[in-house]
């Protein structure tokens, strides 16, 4: 019968007890110290590199200081443009399929394939687009990088629309069509705007992943020491210049891929933190 | 409500020092703002059994788990008043071994994801059991206890999972024999079985309590006319009325309890 | 005209009776048609993608056959090309990744899922699992900048401690496979984490109380009966994060030091399969070299297949938002 003095053995495991909750706490801020530590160091020395002429000014000639990354922005405005322009309606409306229409064989094999394509290395995903576009056609081009993307954005869109829309309850689709709507009616006027909420964030959260992607770029978009217009030449891009700058011999250039990464990591988070707030609000919405 | 006064008839009550095994004074128990019991005042004996009987809702289970201090890991809860175990309060002892010493069996039977020995032998292992042969004579001792041992001796390796429902429940019970509590809860044990199984469960019961005090919580009132010495009839968080079992369901003193035994309500 | 029981009822006739332009104008088909060929634009690409794959590296695997598996030399001036030290390289920084990731990741992961108090935990998680959002040329650029001098601080008592192995000798230029297992260690531990919480969480609560009541402490009833419960979930996402990791360019390439040669040190420079392919794919010389590149990513692809295949397998089991 115990009393009040603990047996050593009940002490050990006590204190067992105590450092195991230490040990994981400190593997668990380490995790989380590390986002805050990258977040505080390209603010520091990404922030004050960043000025009007980082956005307005294209790149100095090699070994001049100054310039700017304006076309390296542009490029990538144009490269999620056309990436979003095909991945977001191929993997929308696949979505769509497989929630709607899914339940066979078929489209068990989609799934399957599209967790298969959603693992594939982005580097080699770049391999493909050179095959298909850039050989060919002999030339590196915008076009090429923005297909490259767009295949990285496929699946994740297929994925997010499915999980979305098959969570509008089954009671809201059947109340359509006992209503008189054909089934599609009520997907389109239904369903899916029942789910935008989910859509749109998982668009959102899409696009932030694929604009950080570099390997995928470069050896289809290339790099661009200036503007690009249309979609047939090579353009510079915001990932592939803090690649190309970190790497380089100047310093300014090193200065310059701080501020560009700065710039990259807060749109990417900022999107990010954005789409989980619409998310969470949405799930607290009673029903 | 007026504090609720419970009858111990002088000539039934065991007499001793060590007769009352638990015993709680003025119990108060809140989830968050909630309060679910109200002023709880009881004792149990040594070696006999105690049923809390009442609807759905009631908190007898809640009560239940006060007693092992399961109640803690529910969070935003607040206890208040006293628990005494052999008369030491359970919130000045180490919380570990006060839910050794009272343990507790759970309404749905939930053996670990590991092979019957082991689910046995979990309890003495983290006690420091650690010598093989002593382990498997405690693992077949309570086994044995659980009134399981002839069933299940030629395949103590396999899986718990292979047993069924009522054979896991008895598990359940042998793993918390392991550990040779004093007091042993359970949680309505019964509800999720066959009437073959519950009773394989009730014999166990008359069994134990010589070396073990039992205190179940059941919503099944024959079980409790059955198996309990003592019974406890609780109603809306409080305890209305405490009393031999057989006066509790013969000739109770409360309206309420009158009105729960007889079926007009519950 | 038959007398008729029914009224005559304007709109759609029932079953066979609607004919083609009205079952078209009810959107029915065409929304199948179009969606259906959305999901099969998914199966063509893939496929494609295979193809594309095999047919260009058809040059190299004709003339290296199986033994471009195994060979060591990466020689572009006499054309003889293996994939052994890019294999190499990728396997020895993606398994020094799980080494560091997976102590730090699960114990993470069981914090947050069981330890932490709930505020302290979906802050944290938070945190985390934007960690996981963060592009990979920024973990390289902090690798480059940032990681790499600690590392050269840290290399002598790592010497005096571990120096006599052969794991840390040699000279140690920064840009090393160390560098480079660290930097993916990094990467891999939100998704490690963010998994693994989940799969914990899952676990239902009565197998806490059902330890908790025999007198385990937290920790106990965590380690002996929680995680084991969770066991497969947990390697599952381990696959995951080693798919993953295996197929991590940018970072990598930052810091691996470009250096095609398989030495045991991890002091030293290596080169992996995605970083050759990154570094020389653009202005590769000749078609026998684009070819065996290809062929690299081929390997690649067949390596993160195999993977990402047993982790799914693994995490379907338990996770319970997985259903077909």
């Amino acid at each position: 019968m115990a009393g009040r003095a603990m047996s050593f053995h009940v002490i050990r495991r006590k204190t067992v007890n105590a450092v195991m909750l230490s040990l994981t706490g400190l593997c668990t801020f380490i995790a989380a110290g590390t986002l805050l530590y990258i977040l505080g160091y390209l603010f520091v020395h990404g922030g004050k590199n960043l000025s009007w002429d980082f956005f307005t000014k294209l790149p100095a000639p090699v070994g001049e200081t100054g310039g700017g990354m304006a076309n390296a922005i542009l490029g990538s405005a144009k490269l999620l443009l056309l990436a979003t322009a095909i991945g977001v309606p191929i993997g929308f409306l696949g979505g769509v399929y497989l929630a709607e229409f899914g339940g066979n064989t078929f489209a068990y094999v989609v799934r399957y394939v599209t967790d298969l394509l959603n693992g594939v290395p982005s580097i080699v995903i770049g391999i493909f687009a050179y095959t298909l576009i850039v050989l060919p056609q002999k030339h590196f081009s915008t076009m090429a990088g923005g297909f490259a993307l767009s295949i990285m954005m496929i699946p994740i869109a297929i994925r997010s629309s499915e999980e979305f829309l098959r969570a509008v309850p089954l009671a809201l689709r059947e109340g359509a069509m006992a209503l008189g709507a054909s089934k599609s009616k009520a997907i389109w006027t239904v369903v899916i705007p029942a789910a935008k909420n989910g859509i749109m964030t998982g668009i959102m959260l899409n696009l932030a992943r694929v604009a950080g992607e570099t390997a995928p770029l470069i050896f289809t978009s290339l790099g661009n020491r200036f503007w690009s217009p249309g979609w047939e030449q090579p353009t510079a891009s915001l990932p592939v210049m803090i690649y190309t700058y970190a790497l380089g011999p100047y310093e300014d250039w090193h200065q310059q891929a701080w501020a560009a990464g700065f710039v990259l990591l807060t749109l990417v988070l900022a999107v990010n933190i954005c789409a989980r707030l619409i998310l969470s609000r949405q799930a607290h919405v009673p029903r | 409500m007026p504090p609720v006064s419970v009858n111990m008839p002088e000539e039934i009550r065991p007499t001793g020092a060590a007769a009352s095994k638990l015993s709680t004074t003025n119990l108060n128990f809140h989830y968050g703002t909630f309060q679910a019991l109200h002023g709880i005042s009881m004792q149990v004996y040594t070696n006999r059994v105690t049923a809390f009987i009442g609807p759905s809702g009631c908190g007898k289970s809640t009560f239940l788990r006060t007693l092992n201090r399961m109640n803690e890991t529910v969070r935003h809860s607040r206890v208040e008043g006293e628990i005494l175990l052999d008369g030491e309060d359970i919130f000045n002892l180490d919380v570990s071994e006060v839910r050794r010493r009272v343990g507790m069996v759970f309404q749905k039977s939930n053996p670990f994801p590991k092979s019957i020995f082991e689910n046995v032998a979990y309890g003495p292992r983290i006690n420091g059991y650690a010598n093989r042969a002593a382990l498997r004579d405690r693992v077949e001792q309570s086994l044995r206890r659980a009134a399981l041992w002839d069933e299940v001796k030629d395949k103590l390796q396999q899986s718990a999972y292979s047993l069924s429902g009522g054979q896991q429940q008895r598990l359940c019970i042998a793993r918390a024999l392991a550990v040779n509590p004093e007091v042993l809860l359970l949680d309505e044990p019964c509800s999720a079985l066959d009437p073959i199984a519950t009773a394989k469960i009730e014999d166990l019961i008359f069994q134990l309590k010589n070396s073990c005090t039992i205190v179940i919580v059941t919503h099944n009132m024959q079980q409790a006319a059955r198996v309990a010495d003592f019974t406890g009839f609780f109603l809306m968080g409080r305890l209305i009325e405490f009393d031999n079992t057989a006066k509790i369901f013969k000739n109770p003193s409360m309206r309420e309890t009158e009105d729960y035994v007889t079926g007009r309500f519950g | 005209m038959a007398a008729s029981t029914t009224p005559a009822i304007k709109g759609r006739p029932l079953g066979r009776a609607q004919s083609f332009q009205q079952r078209l104008r009810a959107g029915d088909d065409l929304a199948y048609i179009v969606t259906l060929a959305a999901a099969a634009a998914v199966l063509a690409v893939t496929a494609l993608l295979v193809y594309e794959l095999y047919v260009h590296s058809a040059l190299s695997r004709h003339k290296f056959g199986w033994s471009f598996l195994v060979t060591q030399t990466w020689d572009p001036v006499a054309e003889q090309f293996g994939a052994l030290p890019f294999i190499y390289g990728t396997v020895v920084t993606s398994v020094l990744a799980l080494l560091i990731g997976i102590p730090l990741g699960v114990g993470a992961a069981i914090f947050l899922a069981e330890l932490a108090p709930p505020g302290i935990s979906s802050g944290l998680t938070f945190l985390i699992e934007l960690l996981a959002a963060v592009p990979s040329v920024i973990f390289g650029l902090l690798g480059v900048f940032v990681l790499i001098p600690i590392l050269h601080k840290l290399e002598d008592p790592i010497r005096s401690v571990l120096g006599w192995t052969p794991l840390f000798q040699g000279p140690f230029y920064g840009v090393s496979m160390l560098s480079a297992g660290v930097v993916l260690s990094l990467m891999i531990i939100p998704f490690i984490i963010s998994i693994s919480r989940e799969v914990i969480l899952a676990v239902p609560s009565d197998q806490r109380e059902a330890a908790l009541a025999l007198g385990a402490t937290r920790w106990e009833s965590t380690w002996d009966v929680v995680v084991p419960y969770a066991y497969k979930g947990i390697t599952g996402s381990i696959f995951l994060s080693l798919a993953r990791a295996l197929g991590e360019t940018m970072a990598v390439t930052m810091v691996i030091g470009n250096d095609p040669k398989i030495v045991t040190s991890l002091f030293a420079p290596g080169y992996s399969i995605a970083a050759i392919i990154a570094n020389e794919f653009a202005e590769a010389p000749g078609e026998m070299y684009t070819s065996a590149l290809i062929e690299l990513g081929l390997v690649l692809f067949a390596l993160t297949i195999v993977i990402n295949g047993a982790a799914r397998l693994l995490v379907a089991g338990t996770s319970a938002k997985e259903g077909t």
